[in-house]
């Protein structure tokens, strides 16, 4: 070795089988996932492999509760992310920015609610409704969807507004721009990437959640719920197209996101 | 004028998304703690009554179950912490250019649902199913053979699940140590394993103790992977809190069990951010 002494602790050649291994145990089951929605079960059970088909991604829509569920999901999961990132970019910018009374208290919430146990969440919201008589529905899956994505979008907000160079803005007030102008025009652009991927990252939480919409759904169905439902008497090959769908779509949305952060680095 | 609105600004950003936090994290945690001690029936409506006698039925009904789920949720943490320290530190000292494709790896299994992911496993380990089929065929296990509805399946779904929760904020912190501080131990002559045992260690402990605080709290808490891979002899908690929520609609009782539970939890969540900081955390979250 020329290169500069590098800290070896050895069994590097192990190590590196190890990540694999366990990274080949993370996807185990989506590859399964995937391939059984390939296969062509004779019986209600989609379970041993028997034949390879292609027809449930022609009928992936056919049952139709099923279908509405996924809808609803992302109906949640779109609403939930745009109000929690709006809520979140407000509440990120301000602890990135100032230290306020009262920004300790606020801090020590969202670390709470980013480390408290979903079920303490759904059924303490569930207590709240309950209490209220507020009916069960979308409406409150989406309140408590918004809530425990709040935190998270505002923590990488702020970890983007932390280390903005401030002397931009100072510029542009110096050229006679006020805090609106200067906000949208400047701040706003620069931590857009940020706001993006908290954006993104509630939308996934909110798809993907089950525990607290378990709690707070009512006989509104979800489509993590009616897998739930159904998987005592079998899940249907469409349960693994949708599954693997929503699978390729989100890995195209992080690598494009990837590849533009990637393209933009290189242009600056 | 101007001023008073600068002075203003950071309480009129934080407002919508604090009030939703107010309303929907911390005044919930209010209505759960006055419901767990009332009385009555979803029929007749509840009383507010001071009636403890609901936490004493939830410690003597469901001790088990609880002290279950701590222990799954700590046997749980004890394995991550063992099986991610070698993946953080591969990926943080000997990933060099692909250090966050072998991350984006790790959190893969995220583009999927949970319970969805959780019943592909049940597919995987089901009594005659694509693993233990074969191996039974080949005489290599007991045909009575199972591993769905032990113990070992539920941990090892908590295990599976949780598992990017502990390596990523133990990342997060062997990629903090500056590597002056490495060399600095190896000019003073502290072969490799001193070097580990005394200075990266330590220095990662901070990451250890945030995985512990991310994987510990939802483990023991969970309900799905003991529903879906376990049996009536490895119920948790939560599916108690679950059955006695939305089956029974015994919401003080539900209230009671879960606020036990919290109690417990919280109290380790309390003693760790008094310790350690709320830092290491929310830097793993923003990840």
């Amino acid at each position: 070795m020329t290169k500069t002494r590098r800290f070896r602790f050895g069994g590097e050649q192990v190590m590196f089988a190890y990540t694999w291994l366990i990274i080949l145990w993370l996807v185990a089951p989506i590859l399964i996932m995937i391939a059984f929605g390939f296969n062509n079960p004779h019986g209600r059970y989609n379970q041993t492999w028997q034949g390879f088909t292609f027809k449930w991604y022609s009928q992936v829509f056919e049952i139709s509760d099923l279908t509405s569920a996924l809808v609803t999901s992302l109906v949640i999961a779109v609403v939930s992310s745009v109000i929690s990132g709006a809520l979140g970019t407000g509440i990120g910018y301000a602890l990135g920015r100032w230290r306020f009374r009262g920004s300790s208290t606020l801090n020590f919430i969202m670390f709470t609610t980013i480390s408290s146990p979903e079920l303490i969440m759904g059924i303490s919201l569930l207590t709240l409704f309950v209490t209220l008589g507020a009916g069960l529905g979308a409406t409150t899956i989406t309140i408590a969807h918004v809530m425990f994505s709040v935190s998270f979008v505002a923590t990488v907000v702020r970890a983007r507004v932390v280390t903005l160079d401030r002397s931009i803005e100072e510029a542009a007030s110096d050229l006679g721009a006020g805090p609106w102008t200067t906000f949208w025009k400047i701040t706003f652009p620069i931590i857009m990437p940020a706001v993006m991927s908290g954006v993104l990252l509630a939308f996934v939480l909110s798809i993907d959640d089950f525990v607290v919409t378990n709690f707070t759904a009512g006989t509104t169905v979800t489509f993590p719920l009616w897998i739930w439902g159904a998987t005592r008497v079998g899940l249907p090959p469409q349960v693994n197209v949708m599954g693997t769908l929503i699978f390729a779509a989100g890995l195209l949305i992080a690598v494009i996101a990837n590849l533009r952060s990637r393209a933009k680095a290189k242009r600056d | 004028m101007n001023r008073v609105k600068r002075t203003l600004a950071p309480y009129l950003l934080v407002l919508p998304g604090g009030l939703w936090l107010l309303l929907f994290f911390v005044v919930p945690m209010v209505t759960m703690l006055s419901l767990s001690l009332q009385q009555g029936d979803v029929v007749n409506g509840y009383r507010f009554t001071g009636h403890w006698q609901n936490y004493v039925d939830a410690v003597t009904d469901y001790r088990t179950q609880m002290i279950r789920s701590l222990v799954y949720g700590l046997v749980t943490t004890v394995v991550l912490v063992v099986m991610s320290f070698p993946i953080a530190y591969w990926i943080a000292f000997y990933g060099g250019k692909r250090k966050s494709t072998y991350l984006f790896l790790l959190l893969l299994p995220f583009f999927v649902s949970f319970v969805l992911r959780t019943i592909s496993w049940r597919q995987i380990l089901t009594d005659d199913g694509m693993l233990l089929h074969p191996l039974k065929e080949a005489g290599l296990l007991s045909p009575g053979f199972h591993i769905l509805g032990t113990s070992y399946a539920v941990i090892g779904g908590l295990v599976y699940n949780f598992l990017p929760f502990m390596v990523l904020p133990i990342y997060v912190a062997l990629e903090r140590i500056d590597s002056r501080v490495i060399e600095a131990a190896q000019d003073l002559y502290a072969v490799p394993a001193t070097v580990f045992r005394k200075v990266v260690f330590p220095l990662a402990l901070p990451g250890v103790f945030a995985g512990v605080l991310m994987t510990f709290v939802p483990a023991s808490s969970d309900y799905v992977n003991s529903a879906v891979l376990g049996s009536s002899s490895t119920t948790m908690i939560g599916q108690v809190v679950q059955a006695q929520a939305l089956a029974n609609s015994n919401y003080p009782m539900a209230s009671a069990i879960s606020f036990t539970l919290m109690a417990v939890l919280l109290a380790g969540i309390f003693v760790y951010a008094r310790l350690l900081g709320t830092e290491d955390v929310m830097k793993a979250a923003a990840r």
